[in-house]
Order: structure tokens, then C-alpha cells, then sequence
């Protein structure tokens, strides 16, 4: 059973969520999480190919989807960050 | 060194406090006398039998549409053998946009965007016939209104540059066609009510000019295209896989049948990031059937490569008498050049991530003008994000009556504080960074006539990526690395540190080489100073691997158990009851007896490596400001920064001071200048001024270590923060001397006697 | 086409023909072989393509391969005495004077130059001398140190 998380989205990923700062998702990974992110917010979906960081209690993930979310985690979804 | 000093799980990081035996030495590059010796060979130096010369024919207006291209005198010069416009180059894209904007950069289809944007290219016998026939190249063009400047485009009356972009992350959906390609905002708390709480609000705008990476190596690359649709090509890059991926699907080849070989590589700092005229060189090959080198002039280095930014951005900061920071805003403007990017929103994130604040608000706003796309360069955006926010630092805590780093230690960031992005930080090095600047004999030093000092912070999110590693025993026992991250200054000398250390054997036994793209599997490019951190970890972990062959390989030998056989300085020995008469094992011992025990012995490991961790450093500057001309000169400079773990220590002291010294540059000297007509007018070393030595004092380093929990031995990437902090300590430092806060990067010597003039006309 | 030059290079005897526009740069890339000297911009600013021509340092880019002949040409792939490296080349090694190592040849030429001039030379003497020479990658310190270590053994 995944456990329910509150995901906290960056400016470009709230009008998808009708504005909302915040959602609630149940899932166990960062794969999952962005499963049912595109099916619920189809809108996301181009942000998420294009890749999204997700930064899981202050550590930044760009790639490793089979991260799990622990719970209680704060779980900020960031823009990809490039690098010079 | 021995098994039990990592985890028995060979993938886990596992950072254990230990003794090291290479890891912090200061060995011999392997690429140090080739080098030294004009050996090396870089994406200009070499040759392939039969080969063409290409060259690149570019727009001389900012923004025009193209009516028509007529090459057909061109084509029938003698000599010419190759003849494209983008007609050669159709979109394979397949709905990307992203890779579809990569295409149009790399050669206009119907808009030339900016001065030197390519038009049409030839491939011929020589030099001398392919400058002719660029000349019998007949472009008919319609000029457009320009637009160069950042807060210009923003205006309502700018000229349109794309008419698909609409602004993208605004609350209500635009609806008509913008200069803004993104809308993003970060923070938290209310800044309205801070602002009300505060004692002094600080409210200041800057400026910074657009500056260019500087690498002296100009782009080059050498590509060959048969028939059949296999292609080869060698080439300076940051990154030759992603190269070959973005290459091959901008020509429709597969990325298996196009093998990219990378050079040494002069120089990138996020400049070779990109492919620019690399599909332009495999076009020309494939028309042609010859294989064709491309090289690029500094010129056109400048007019058509990626500089980074010029910004505009407002601060706002609220603070209480007691120093405490009640409010924090800011809003950035950065612009992409003539492509949509996101560089302003890296500007917003990075702004105020070093300190502790419980109302901020960053508002950012990404711009397309008719300049060169811009490209990443080292810590992108953060520079001058810091510029305008330590600048704001500064002043409030003079506007109180504090000593400005005491209000940076006040306010600095540690364990728990939810950063300016996000996230809540867990262990950070920023108070150590400021402790150790107060601490440090420089801000002690006196001061002389017409001189300031300046301190200031900076942050940058390192991070890890896709790398994969290859470690061979050679048959004589000794050891080869194959690694697909590009070395920039050094990593293979640290990649090779790193197995000596873990196999027990002493550097000189290992050697690390570039592998290419069909040596190897997929790896990301040296960016986001990845290189050390995540190749290393990489290299450590198929290392373990190859150790896990090792000690299989002398349990055969010896006909016992495996878990009898225990890994130790670079052989194996028998461990328990029983086996007290064998003698050691030595790696050179089962590399002869391979063959006999199962074959070759290698190990492979591949990785994201994810967690990189934030990197923060303290810079102090002191300058010297002549009244009368408004020059600035650099008398004293010293870099703070938390390494993790210093592999090489000589080469994290070359990334602090290199950084520093490309944001000396950035501060005092550099920057694009555009004419009214939208063209560059200073595309030379000669009128863009980068640093020289004589321009400059020594550069002091302070490495500190605090080992990053993510990596095995605790290492950090430390390519790109030292760039971040310079642009805000020297402008403090001049505006220290100067006595008139600078609020203009470049502080180029008319701009800052301008300045003065202002404040004593006031 | 072109102009028939016998030069000196390195101390060997070199005939080459080239072009009356080709610059000494292109003729050692392109016709000689020799790639030590690199193209950083092509209009003397950076010095990447420094090589001492009759004992003084110039930018080749900035000299003519026709004017070459009866000339003396020596550039980094001469450098070292045999297979043993000049105290300069190694002292840039061991002290990490070069990061990215395509400005390295230039710089060495010109620390030549400079310690053949003056063998005991000041760090602000050793600025000006390399001040003609681009480095992106260093900040220089690490250059000045090495040139300084290598001065000191050369002087015995």
C-alpha cells in the first residue's frame, strides 16, 4: 500500500493543478509518482519527459526513479537543473 | 584498505572515516606530457585522408526573414564538393520541440534570429576555394525590427521574435504570442508583511552584460558520413554521447552506426554543452561523401556560441536593526538569446539559497531577444543572481550599523532551514565557508589608499547523472580505465586515483582513457560538476566489482572457499583456519593465470549518480580603484569552498581559482557589446577583454572538507561554485573604494568613473 | 601557386611550399605536420600560437610562412632534449599549471623566451612576460608558480 504524500510543485506545475501549491499523491517511488501525476495532471506530462527534479527531504533527484519516498518525506518537485 | 571498510553491498556509497593512500596526493596528470610537448591532440588537430574544409556562411542582420537562397554559382566553383542550406536538414524531430530549436540554431530555416546565425555552409578542397564560394552564396533577406535587450523585449511595443512562443507558468494561460517564454516564482512566507515588520528596506536594481565562456579553443570537429549511413566523427565536447544522440537524431542516423570520438578538449565551461555547427559538418560529409573538418573562427565563436545572459533584476530586502532579515524579494530577468531557456528561473532558485529567511518571494521571467542562444556557463545564472542580492546584503547591513559577514552569519543557512527553492537543507557548508572567512589573516590585512574589500557567498546545486565505468586488469597485472566523462582538468589522473585506492595498488599501476561512443555505454556530459563526483563513484564501484572477480579467481587458484579469500593492499590473501601456508596472491599473480581461471578480469559498474549535494563558497576580494580613470585592479583575492573530500588537491585549488578568476573578469571587464543595428561589435579577444596575468595577484584557496555522505570517499563536485561569489565581492569591494554602490556589471573603468561623477553631481 | 621556403625548425632543415597568404601558423599546422601551436583566434591576441622565430616570441598567426626562409623557427615539439623534458614543461606538470593544456604550449614558448632574457625574473616581471598569453582555465597562479620553480632549477 503507497503511502499518501504531500508533493509541493514550482510555479510552472500549479496551473496543471488548478492553481494548487500542493497536492496529495499516494505513491511508493518517484516512478509511481510520476505515473499517476500524468495520468491525473496530463498537463505535467511534457514538463515531466522534458525532466523533473525532485528533491526528497532537501536531497536532489534528477534520474533515479526507483528512489522510494519514505514517509513523512518532503517532496518539492523542481525544474531540471543544467550545469556548466 | 581492506573489504570491511565498505559496505558488502558494492553499489552502496558507504562513507566510512579512513586513512587514504592515494586519494589526496598530488600525482602526475596521465595526460601531462602530451601536453607540455604539443602531442595533445584537440578538436583542430586532426586529419583524415581525403578530407574537405568546411565553412559557414551567417547572417549579418539580428532578425530577418529569409526570402531566398541561391547557391548555384557557388556550387559550381571548382573545387566546392558540398552546397547546404536547411533544405539539407530536414526536421527529423518528430514533434520536439526542444530538439527542433537545437535544429534552427544550428542553421536558420526561415528567420535568421541574430547577428552570425548560420545561413548555409560548404564543404571544399581548401580554405581559400571555400571562402569563395561562401562569397557566390547569394542570400536575399528581408529585414525584420531587432530586439537585444532583455527589459526592451519585455515591452509591449518589442517586435514579436517567435510567434509559437506564448508565456509559459503564468496563473492565467496567455493568449497572445510573447518575448517571455516562462513565468516562474519560488519562496514562501509573505513578504508584504516582512516588509511592514522591518526597520530599513533596502530596494536596489542591476544590471550584468552578457559574457561569453572564453575557452581558447575554438569549436572544432572532423566528420565523415559514408554511404551506407555509418558516420564517424572527432570533436571538442563537453559531452560526446550526448553529441552523438543529438547528432544523430538532427541528421536521421542511428546513434549506433555514428561513433564520436572525443578530443582533448580546450576549454568549455558550459560552452561545449551544445552541439552548434557539428550537424552542419555531418550534412556537408554526407552531400559530399568526403569527409569534412569544421573549425570555427574566434569571431565566429563569439557571434554564434553560447554566452550566458545578460540580466536585469530588482532586490528588495527588509531588515530589523538587530539584523535580523524580515523580508526578501527579488525579481530577475535573464534572457536566452533568440531561444526559449529557462536561465531566470536558475537565477530565482539560486538567488537566496544561502540564507535563512521566513518571507521570500523570487519572481523570474526567461526573455527571448535576437541575440546567440545562450549556453550554460559554469553554475549558470547564479552569478549574477549573487551579484545583485549580496550587493543588497552589503548595503543593509551597513544600513544597520553591522558588519556585513556578521549578517551573513546571522542569516546563513544550516541543517533544517527550508531553503529560498524549497526544500528544507540537511547538513550545508555555508557557516563553515563564512566562519572561515572571518577567521582567515585576509580580513585582517590593512588597507591602502583607494582600496576596498568585499566578501560575498555564493551557492550552486551540484549534481551526478548517467555514467558508466570500465576497469581491465591488463594481462601483465596492471590496470586501464575506460570512462565516457569528458576530463577538463584533470579527472583522469582522479579516476585513476580513485582505483589505485580502492585495489590497493599504487597510481603509476593505472591509467584512465576517454573511451568513445561505441566503446562504452551511455554518459552524461561533464556539467553541473559532475565529472569527479559521479565517474569516480563509478569507478570505485566497477573496481569493487573487478575485486569481486579477484578474489573468486585466487579461491579457484587455490582451491578454497571464496569467502575465504579476503581483498588487501593490492593481493589476495587466504583468510580462517587452514590456510596459514598460502602465499599472497598479487594482482599481477591472477592476471598472469587469467586465462586458467575464467579469462580476462574486469569490472563494469553503471550509475545515476543521484545526491549530489549543494555546494557553497566565500570569496573575499581586495581592489584597488584609480579615481581618475576608473580602473579597478585586484590586489588581494582569496576563495573559501567546501571540497567534500579534495581528491588532487592541486585541482580543486585550479577550479576555485579559475572560477574566481573568469568572475574577475566578468566584473571589471567583459561583456557584449551590440550597435544599434542589432550586430556584436566586439567578436576578438581584443575588444572583449578576458584577465591576464598581469592583470591579477595570486589567487588564495582555503579548501575546506566535509565529507559528502553520498559519495564513497566523501567527494564533492567543485567545478563551477567559485564563479558564483567574485561578480558580488569585487563590485562590493569597488563600490568600497569608490565610495558608490555598483549596481553594473561590467565594472569597466568609464562605468565606474561615470558612477563617481554621478554620486558627487548628486 | 605558391612560394618554395627553406627554413630552419626544431634545428632540422625544412623546405615546404605554400600559399603568399598563408600565415607561418598554417604552414606548420597543415603543411609541416607540427599541431603543438594552436589557433586560438588568429589575430595575435591570445597566443596560443606562440614559437620563438630568430630568438624572439611571436604570434605565428600573425606571421607570413613565405617570409620563412633562411629564418630559425622553434616551437614546443622542440622543446624538450630528447626524451627529457625542459625543467618549464616539467615544472607546468608537476605544479598543475595547466587544466585544459591548449594555451600550454604558447605559455611555454613564452616563458622560454622570457627566462632566456632575464633567468631571475620577478612575479611582476613574469606577468608582463606571459600577459601576451590567454589561459581561461587556471587564474594564472599555478602558471607564475611553475615558471618561478622552473627559473630557480634552471639557475642552479
Amino acid at each position: 500500500m503507497a503511502l499518501s504524500h504531500i508533493i509541493h510543485l514550482w510555479g510552472a506545475l500549479r496551473p496543471f493543478a488548478d492553481g494548487a501549491p500542493t497536492i496529495s499523491v499516494s505513491a511508493s517511488t518517484i516512478r509511481e509518482l510520476f505515473r499517476i501525476l500524468t495520468e491525473k495532471y496530463p498537463g505535467m506530462e511534457p514538463h515531466i519527459k522534458r525532466g523533473v527534479a525532485v528533491s526528497i527531504n532537501g536531497q536532489i533527484y534528477r534520474d533515479q526513479w526507483d528512489t522510494p519516498l519514505p514517509q513523512g518525506a518532503e517532496i518539492y518537485l523542481l525544474q531540471r537543473i543544467p550545469g556548466g | 584498505m581492506s573489504l570491511d571498510s565498505h559496505s558488502s553491498d558494492p553499489m552502496n556509497p558507504g562513507l566510512v572515516e579512513r586513512k587514504f593512500k592515494v586519494i589526496g596526493s598530488r600525482v602526475a596528470r596521465p595526460d601531462g606530457v602530451d601536453k607540455v610537448t604539443g602531442r595533445a591532440r584537440f578538436g583542430a588537430d586532426a586529419s583524415a585522408p581525403g578530407q574537405l574544409v568546411g565553412l559557414v556562411l551567417r547572417s549579418p542582420h539580428a532578425h530577418a526573414q529569409i526570402v531566398k537562397i541561391d547557391t548555384k554559382a557557388a556550387e559550381k566553383l571548382p573545387g566546392v564538393k558540398a552546397v547546404i542550406t536547411s533544405v539539407d536538414l530536414p526536421d527529423y524531430t518528430n514533434g520536439d520541440r526542444s530538439m527542433l530549436d537545437i535544429l534552427e540554431n544550428c542553421m536558420a530555416r526561415k528567420k535568421a534570429l541574430y547577428d552570425g546565425h548560420a545561413v548555409a555552409a560548404v564543404a571544399a578542397i581548401d580554405a581559400a576555394t571555400a571562402r569563395k564560394a561562401l562569397a557566390l552564396i547569394n542570400v536575399t533577406y528581408k529585414i525584420l525590427p531587432h530586439v537585444t535587450d532583455v527589459d526592451e523585449a519585455l515591452k509591449h511595443t518589442a517586435p514579436i521574435i517567435h510567434d509559437h512562443i506564448f508565456t509559459e507558468g503564468t496563473p492565467q494561460k496567455s493568449e497572445m504570442p510573447s518575448n517571455q517564454n516562462k513565468h516562474a516564482s519560488y519562496g514562501h512566507g509573505d513578504v508584504e508583511q516582512g516588509l511592514k515588520e522591518a526597520d530599513v528596506v533596502i530596494s536596489r536594481s542591476f544590471k550584468t552584460e552578457q559574457t561569453h565562456q572564453g575557452y581558447i579553443e575554438p569549436h572544432s570537429c572532423l566528420a565523415s558520413v559514408s554511404p551506407d549511413g555509418a558516420a564517424e566523427m572527432w570533436v571538442c565536447t563537453q559531452g560526446h554521447f550526448v553529441y552523438r544522440n543529438q547528432c544523430a537524431i538532427l541528421l536521421g542516423l542511428d546513434a549506433n552506426k555514428l561513433r564520436v570520438t572525443s578530443s582533448e578538449i580546450g576549454g568549455g565551461f558550459g560552452g561545449k554543452t551544445h552541439i552548434w555547427a557539428e550537424p552542419l559538418a555531418l550534412a556537408l560529409s554526407r552531400k559530399a561523401n568526403r569527409p569534412v573538418k569544421l573549425t570555427m573562427s574566434r569571431e565566429e565563436v563569439f557571434r554564434c556560441t553560447g554566452p550566458t545572459s545578460s540580466t536585469s533584476i530588482d532586490v528588495k530586502l527588509g531588515v530589523k536593526k538587530d539584523g535580523t532579515i524580515t523580508a526578501a524579494f527579488a525579481e530577475l530577468r535573464y534572457h536566452g538569446g533568440a531561444f526559449p531557456s529557462t536561465w531566470a528561473e536558475l537565477g530565482a532558485q539560486t538567488a537566496f539559497a544561502c540564507y535563512d529567511l521566513k518571507n521570500v518571494q523570487t519572481i523570474s521571467k526567461d526573455v527571448v531577444v535576437n541575440r546567440p542562444k545562450t549556453a550554460a556557463y559554469r553554475a549558470p545564472s547564479a552569478p549574477m543572481a549573487a551579484f545583485a542580492v549580496e550587493n543588497a546584503m552589503d548595503e543593509a547591513a551597513k544600513a544597520i550599523g553591522m558588519d556585513p559577514l556578521d549578517f551573513r552569519i546571522k542569516n546563513a543557512a544550516k541543517e533544517g532551514t527550508k531553503s529560498s527553492y524549497g526544500p528544507v537543507y540537511g547538513p550545508i557548508g555555508i557557516g563553515p565557508t563564512l566562519m572561515a572567512a572571518k577567521n582567515h589573516p585576509h580580513m585582517k590585512a590593512p588597507l591602502g589608499k583607494n582600496q576596498g574589500r568585499g566578501v560575498a557567498c555564493g551557492f550552486w546545486f551540484n549534481f551526478g547523472g548517467q555514467t558508466c565505468v570500465d576497469v581491465n586488469i591488463t594481462p601483465d597485472g596492471n590496470v586501464t580505465i575506460a570512462q565516457g566523462t569528458i576530463d577538463v582538468g584533470g579527472s583522469r589522473a582522479s579516476i585513476a586515483m580513485a582505483v589505485a585506492e580502492e585495489l590497493g595498488v599504487t597510481y603509476d599501476h593505472v591509467r584512465s582513457t576517454i573511451a568513445d561512443t561505441s566503446s562504452l555505454g551511455h554518459n552524461d556530459m561533464t556539467d553541473g560538476s559532475r565529472g569527479t563526483f559521479s565517474t569516480s563513484m563509478a569507478a570505485i564501484f566497477a573496481t569493487r566489482n573487478a575485486i569481486t572477480v579477484l578474489r573468486n579467481r585466487a579461491a579457484k587458484t587455490w582451491e578454497i572457499n571464496v569467502d575465504d579469500v579476503e581483498w588487501k593492499d593490492g593481493s589476495a590473501h587466504p583468510i580462517g583456519k587452514g590456510h596459514g601456508n598460502l602465499a599472497p596472491l598479487s594482482l599481477k599473480d591472477l592476471a598472469a593465470g587469467a586465462g586458467n581461471t575464467g579469462g580476462p578480469i574486469a569490472g563494469h559498474a553503471e550509475i545515476t549518480a543521484d545526491n549530489a549535494g549543494v555546494s557553497f563558497g566565500t570569496h573575499i576580494a581586495d581592489v584597488e580603484t584609480d579615481p581618475e580613470t576608473g580602473r579597478s585592479l585586484i590586489k588581494r583575492y582569496t576563495v573559501i569552498q567546501d571540497a567534500g573530500k579534495a581528491m588532487h588537491p592541486s585541482y580543486v585549488e585550479g577550479q576555485y581559482q579559475g572560477g574566481a578568476v573568469q568572475g574577475i573578469g566578468w566584473a571589471l571587464n567583459e561583456e557584449y557589446v551590440y550597435g544599434k543595428d542589432g550586430r556584436l561589435q566586439n567578436a576578438a579577444f581584443l575588444d572583449y577583454r578576458i584577465p591576464v596575468c598581469s592583470d591579477l595577484p595570486f589567487i588564495d584557496t582555503q579548501i575546506l572538507e566535509i565529507p559528502n555522505p553520498n559519495h564513497p570517499y566523501g567527494v564533492r563536485g567543485v567545478g563551477e561554485t567559485s564563479i558564483v561569489p567574485p561578480l558580488a565581492a569585487v563590485s562590493i569591494a569597488v563600490t568600497n573604494s569608490t565610495g558608490v554602490r555598483q549596481t553594473h556589471i561590467p565594472m569597466s573603468p568609464p562605468r565606474v568613473l561615470k558612477s563617481i561623477q554621478d554620486a558627487k553631481a548628486k | 601557386m605558391g612560394v618554395h621556403v627553406q627554413t630552419t625548425i626544431n634545428g632540422d632543415a625544412v623546405e615546404f611550399a605554400c600559399g603568399v597568404d598563408e600565415s607561418l601558423l598554417d604552414v606548420l599546422r597543415n603543411r609541416v605536420g607540427l599541431t603543438g601551436a594552436k589557433e586560438g583566434c588568429g589575430t595575435g591576441d591570445c597566443g596560443a600560437c606562440s614559437v620563438i622565430l630568430d630568438g624572439r616570441l611571436v604570434c605565428s598567426c600573425l606571421v607570413l610562412g613565405a617570409e620563412m626562409n633562411g629564418k630559425s623557427v622553434e616551437t614546443i615539439e622542440g622543446m624538450a632534449d630528447g626524451n627529457v623534458l625542459h625543467p618549464l614543461q616539467q615544472h607546468f606538470i608537476d605544479g598543475a599549471a595547466l587544466q585544459c593544456g591548449v594555451c600550454t604550449p604558447g605559455f611555454l614558448m613564452a616563458a622560454q623566451a622570457l627566462l632566456r632574457k632575464n633567468p631571475d625574473p620577478t612575479e611582476e616581471e613574469i606577468r608582463f612576460g606571459l600577459a601576451g598569453n590567454l589561459c581561461r582555465c587556471t587564474g594564472y597562479d599555478k602558471i607564475v608558480r611553475a615558471v618561478q620553480a622552473a627559473a630557480k632549477e634552471m639557475r642552479g
